[in-house]
């Protein structure tokens, strides 16, 4: 194995995001996934002679949402153009992109691998997405292909990042990390597996010190988010490898293959790609102007960083449960409205990352259609803080509050769970355990410590759970130095 | 057509053979040195217009600079058969088009 040291890896990334729209971004056609072939289709997305496109509202205010969470120029002009290239996917022959002007310019997103840095961004721009291309599991697929244009027309951004990577690892942190704003912003559903979202990388590698970039080799299919480290490290290692032999990289694309965990060239043709880039005679520039800008901006949810840092600053929250709570807008949210509700927020915290994500998960269900409103665990949070219940019979509280949708206050008065705070009730259970563990109260009072926790949790199981812990505990020590 | 170029046309005959390849067109050599002598006419053209003094006025990318976009709401789209039904080869039982196989 060669030095791997003393090469530096220079990763630029291209992240094709799927705008959460309802309709296609040139035509009124569907974007629902998995429906049955060519269903969602029309004269604009198949490409007939005449069609017009016509720009749809959401998919721009989509788009500059996103610009403007990475920080981005929104450009208060882009221009759509033509990319010309024939390949059946693309029935007019060419793709509406954008290309000298793109809708947004700049920014960039912090990342912790690598020591903390931000990644710069070069630009952002939309496009519509090709129709799918099947090549194989027909009788007659050695020579035909066949084709469904649903996916034709959708809206997507592509993301271009600056050659700022320099590890797969830290590609990879930058790469969950949009994923995490796109989704958290509602732009797009980060779901790779359906093709949502597609990670392309240029890689190269260069000696340690050189400044020149080495050539660089685009590496496309990564189609699940596991694999975009592990697809990155094949090929770091490849191009390393073949320096090392005294080879070279040669520019190309290729193509990432799971299942064997390695990287192939693409066959391409000799001639190299010209794609006869024009402005797109059909659609007039995107203007932006700043009242747009404003009415996108007021729409923005607070960011998940900016939020993890509140949490912290505000309710004294740890930096790990600041990090799980703000997985998404809607348990961040939730948490909120537990945490003001009950008046405190760590309780807050501990119940919605302990209780209700593990049931959560168990249900497979998410936060959104949680049948426990927030103000309803407030209740039994305020509850134990009162010591009306102990925290072991709130667990069970909590359970049949989920299943029931009844208040904590009412399964706690109907099934008779309150604590048990009266001396002379608890009293009587105590002297009952001291009563039946003779032997265990003989050890104790010999010296072994350790025999009082075995007592205790005695009385416990004896008052059902019910009995105040403070109390008994006080009292049992009375007892037994009696 | 502009019948006598301004400037001595800089396109050739490779330049011709290329963006035929571009287009996927296959040319004689007689369609080839017709469109050679023709695009050349045509950017001669172009290169007349760019001579106009345009300093200070903004590029132009359309001649509708207002915005027209739509809302987002569905609209129905094309019944299956007949989205199929102008295609060479389709496959209607998949509901699919079919072209001759394309090699990735
Ligand atoms: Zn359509």
């Amino acid at each position: 194995m060669n030095d791997r040291a003393q090469y530096e890896p220079v990763i630029g990334l291209e992240i094709h995001a799927q705008l959460r729209t309802r309709t296609k971004v040139f035509c009124g056609c569907g974007t629902a996934f998995g429906a049955p072939p060519n269903t969602q289709v029309c004269p604009v997305c198949l490409g007939l002679p005449g069609a017009l496109p016509v720009l749809n509202r959401q998919a721009v205010d989509y788009a500059i949402k996103a610009a403007i969470a990475l920080g981005c120029d929104v450009q208060p002009q882009s221009i759509f153009a033509r990319k010309n290239y024939f390949y059946p996917d693309l029935p007019k022959g060419y793709q509406i992109s954008q290309y000298e002007r793109p809708l947004a310019l700049g920014g960039g997103l912090e990342i912790s691998a690598g020591g903390g840095k931000r990644v710069g961004l070069t630009r952002i721009h939309m496009e519509e997405d090709a129709g799918k291309s099947l090549h194989e599991g027909f009788p007659d697929s050695d020579r035909r292909t066949y084709l469904d244009y649903n996916r034709s027309g959708v809206p997507l951004i592509e993301i271009v990042t600056e050659p700022d990577l320099r590890s797969a690892a830290e590609a990879s942190e930058f790469f969950a990390r949009l994923r995490d704003i796109l989704v958290w912003l509602g732009v797009n559903d980060g779901n790779m597996e359906e093709g949502s979202l597609r990670c392309d990388a240029n890689v190269s590698v260069r000696p340690v010190g050189q400044r020149a970039f080495g050539t660089k080799t685009e590496v496309k299919n990564v189609n699940s988010f596991r694999y975009v480290q592990k697809a990155l490290e094949y090929e770091i290692d490849r191009q390393i490898d073949l320096l090392e032999r005294g080879g070279r990289v040669v520019q190309e694309t290729r193509l990432w293959d799971s299942a064997s965990g390695r990287t192939s060239s693409m066959r391409t043709k000799e001639e190299a790609h010209d794609y006869r880039y024009f402005p797109e005679p059909d659609l007039p520039p995107l203007m932006v102007d700043a009242g747009r800008l404003d009415a996108v901006r007021a729409t923005m949810p607070e960011l998940p960083e900016a939020r993890r840092r509140r949490f912290v600053a505000a309710y004294g929250l740890p930096e790990y449960d600041a990090g799980v709570l703000t997985q998404s807008p809607a348990l961040a949210d939730y948490f909120e409205r537990v945490a003001v509700a009950a008046g405190n927020p760590k309780a807050a915290s501990n119940w919605v990352m302990g209780e209700l994500l593990r049931v959560l998960n168990e249900r497979g269900a998410g936060i959104e259609g949680v049948p426990l409103p927030p103000a309803a665990l407030a209740g039994l949070i305020r509850l134990v803080d009162a010591g009306t219940v102990s925290s072991s019979i709130a667990k069970d509280v909590f359970a049949r509050m989920y299943e029931s949708g009844r208040s904590a206050e009412a399964i706690v008065a109907a099934e008779g769970l309150a604590q048990i705070d009266d001396e002379t009730a608890l009293l009587a259970i105590v002297r009952d355990v001291v009563a039946k563990h003779q032997d265990a109260v003989a050890q104790y009072r010999a010296g072994k410590q350790a025999t009082f926790g075995f007592l205790v949790g005695q009385v416990m199981k004896g008052s059902g759970g019910k009995a105040n812990p403070k109390l008994a505990n006080q009292l049992l020590r009375r007892e037994l130095g009696a | 057509m502009i019948a006598s170029p301004a400037v001595a046309p800089t396109l050739t005959s490779a330049d011709v053979e290329r963006i035929a390849a571009l287009a996927h067109l296959e040319l004689t050599a007689e369609e080839k040195a017709l469109f050679t002598r023709q695009l050349a006419d045509i950017l001669a053209y172009a290169e007349q217009v760019q001579a106009v003094d345009t300093s200070g006025v903004p590029a132009t990318a359309h001649v509708l600079a207002e915005r027209t976009e739509r809302e987002d709401e569905l609209q129905p789209s094309l019944p299956r058969e007949e989205a199929l039904a102008n295609a060479p080869d389709p496959a209607p039982e998949a509901g699919l088009f079919r072209v001759p196989r394309v090699i990735t």
